[in-house]
């Protein structure tokens, strides 16, 4: 293939205009145009409506359909973005041996909290997860050099590592989302990629009962924030300065 | 200088051979974690570091130690140590190499190290700790080095030298110091989340690395022609007995401020480690040797004729080296994840592959300490073999 001149200087020409568009566009808040953003996103857990559906488990399987979560029966090897845990070890050690029974037998949906003060993001030696301003904590799965630093600072136990090749044990393959090569961290993101679209996580959308609650935590107009300020919640290990922004309703 | 490391005699070729044996087997069993992943150790998503960042952890404090040999002679003119601090020098590069190649075969990705460079984190501890280490060969192998010419040409060592050595002195505490930050800045790990990790590290350091040694110069005394003499082995033996009595005081500080103060979250880690949870027990007879090793390891070495002869001297530092070997190498990691921030009670034990190359890994920290130090005997005359 030839170019001559005249065609040269057109490219180069549109290169330039296009990337100047590209700058312009992520010079806004909004990178795609159906995206929602939020100066602070947070999550409200109304666990008393997860109890509405008995053995429920439609947020875990909507994140792992949605995600090409791995399901790995050897319990070491588990990758978990979101899962159930009794209330005990949920909120340990602030439950009580003798608490109203209703609590001690309701699974509670764990993840990522989003910590504003995420110690994960603070030990990463290689910047591959990282906070970002709208508050969700990120993972670039082609950065992590899989040191498990990250593993050790949550004190959730929100992340998993890929002790195997994870692709083996995907049980529906969505094309729609990555899957991720072994030795690398995972965890919940929020589902950053389906709001980069308009569309709300795919936990909160696949709640049937409602016991999600997804918005933006500085504004006072929000949902989420009137659920806050109508309903007193927990926050798990809130005492270690993490200040997670997942809230429970017990 | 480094021919010297090429002749030698049957013995010294079978040792050598023995080492490569050893690291051969260790490099095939990573070569098998690199095909299929960490998932062929014993790790687990609860426990997610064991004995590579253990022993990781524990050669830190090796290196770290040449500091006892370094600092009287250098800053005190304490001559006796004169014949032995550069065999001190060598034994930090070797530890401070044998690190590095524990973090390297802990790593999901080790081909993307360079990561941790390109988008440095400062903020990161471990970043610091790669630099601490990266610092300390580099400052290890300039000293050694130069002041091993210098001896072979019959030379005071140049001038410039000394204030690279006076920088090495606290750069040896540092990456001790850095190493411990690495466990006790973690909000959730309640059982290394103390602040006397760094100076028990320190102690338990100072007492492990001099038994190393003075272990190394009783068996170069039987095998070459080298004696490292009464008086140096005998102030190394001090500096033991003052470390490891300083390591046991500081861990009666940590057990009693844990079970005193009765926080569940900081008991359980030591319950676990000692009694078992939940049923869970298969790290406590580990802890008890190790107790018992240190306490009889004090006790040998507070009474004066077992500490000066030299047959119980090389027992009291086995066990030494031992004691603090299964403290750090086993029950500090593993037991900062028993039991998880959710609870788990998860047991680890190493698989074979998983062992097979930290004694690889072993047998090449060896192999460099067996090559500094016959290069430093041949250039002494002292090889005998």
């Amino acid at each position: 293939m030839t170019i001559d001149r005249k065609e040269f200087l057109r490219m180069t020409g549109l290169s330039l205009a296009a990337l100047a568009a590209g700058r312009a566009r992520a010079a806004g808040r909004e990178s795609a145009r159906d995206a929602v953003a939020a100066r602070r996103w947070a999550m409200v857990v109304d666990s008393r409506k997860c109890l509405k559906k008995a053995g429920c488990d439609l947020c875990i399987r909507a994140c792992n359909r949605s995600h090409n979560v791995p399901v790995i029966a050897d319990r070491r090897h588990e990758i978990k973005w979101i899962w159930k845990e009794p209330f005990q070890e949920a909120f340990a050690p602030a439950a009580g041996g003798f608490a109203n029974s209703q609590y001690q037998d309701r699974p509670f949906i764990v993840f990522c909290n989003h910590c504003d003060r995420p110690p994960c993001v603070r030990v990463c030696p290689t910047q591959a997860t990282w906070k970002r301003e709208d508050g969700i904590v990120m993972m670039d799965w082609h950065r992590c050099i899989g040191c498990r630093y990250c593993m050790a600072a949550c004190p959730y136990g929100s992340r998993s590592f890929n002790w195997e090749d994870p692709r083996p044990y995907i049980r529906d393959l969505t094309t729609e989302f990555p899957t991720r090569s072994r030795g690398v961290v995972e965890k919940c993101t929020f589902c950053a990629e389906r709001l980069a679209v308009g569309k709300a996580p795919a936990c909160v959308e696949a709640c049937e009962p409602g016991a999600l609650v997804f918005g933006d935590l500085e504004d006072a107009a929000s949902e989420l924030r009137k659920v806050l300020s109508t309903n007193f919640t927990l926050r798990r290990k809130a005492e270690l300065g993490t200040v997670p922004e997942v809230y429970y309703i017990v | 200088m480094f021919e010297k490391a090429i002749v030698g005699g049957r013995r010294y070729w079978l040792w050598i051979l023995a080492l490569f044996v050893v690291m051969a087997a260790g490099g095939g069993a990573y070569w098998r974690q690199l095909q299929s992943g960490l998932g062929i150790t014993g790790l687990s998503r609860d426990v997610t570091w064991g004995l590579y960042i253990a022993q990781f952890t524990f050669l830190v404090g090796v290196a770290a130690s040449a500091v006892m040999v370094v600092l009287p002679y250098y800053l005190h003119d304490y001559k006796a140590f004169g014949r032995i601090t550069i065999l001190g020098e060598f034994l930090a590069m070797a530890a401070v190499t044998m690190c590095m190649l524990f973090i390297l075969v802990d790593l999901g990705q080790p081909m993307r190290i360079l990561n941790v460079l390109l988008h440095p984190a400062p903020a990161s501890m471990m970043f610091w700790d790669l630099i601490a280490l990266a610092g300390y060969l580099l400052l290890n192998a300039v000293i050694a080095l130069v002041t091993l010419t210098a001896e072979r040409q019959g030379e005071p060592p140049p001038r410039w030298i000394r204030p690279v050595i006076l920088i090495s002195i606290p750069w040896a505490i540092s990456i001790h110091t850095v190493t411990a930050f690495l466990y006790n800045g973690l909000p959730g790990r309640s059982f290394w989340l103390t602040a006397i990790l760094a100076p028990r590290f320190l102690a338990s350091a100072f007492a492990a690395g001099p038994a190393l040694l003075i272990l190394l110069c009783l068996v170069m005394r039987k095998v070459t022609r080298f004696d490292a003499g009464r008086e140096p082995i005998r102030k190394l033996t001090l500096i033991v007995t003052y470390a490891m009595i300083v390591n046991l005081f500081f861990v009666a500080m940590e057990v009693f401020t844990v079970f005193y103060s009765r926080i569940p979250e900081h008991i359980e880690h030591f319950q676990y480690l000692f009694a078992g949870l939940n049923g869970r027990a298969s790290l406590v007879p580990w802890m008890w040797a190790s107790a018992a090793m240190g306490i009889v390891s004090v006790v040998l070495l507070l009474i004066g004729r077992t500490r000066r002869k030299e047959s119980t001297l090389g027992l009291i530092c086995v066990l030494v080296f031992l004691s603090i070997w299964i403290d750090k190498g086993v029950g500090l990691i593993v037991g900062g994840f028993v039991p998880s921030p959710l609870g788990a009670v998860t047991e680890y034990a190493p698989t074979f592959p998983e062992i097979a190359i930290v004694l690889g890994i072993w047998a090449f920290g060896f192999l460099m300490v067996t090559v500094f130090y016959k290069i430093t005997l041949s250039v002494r005359g002292e090889l005998g073999v």
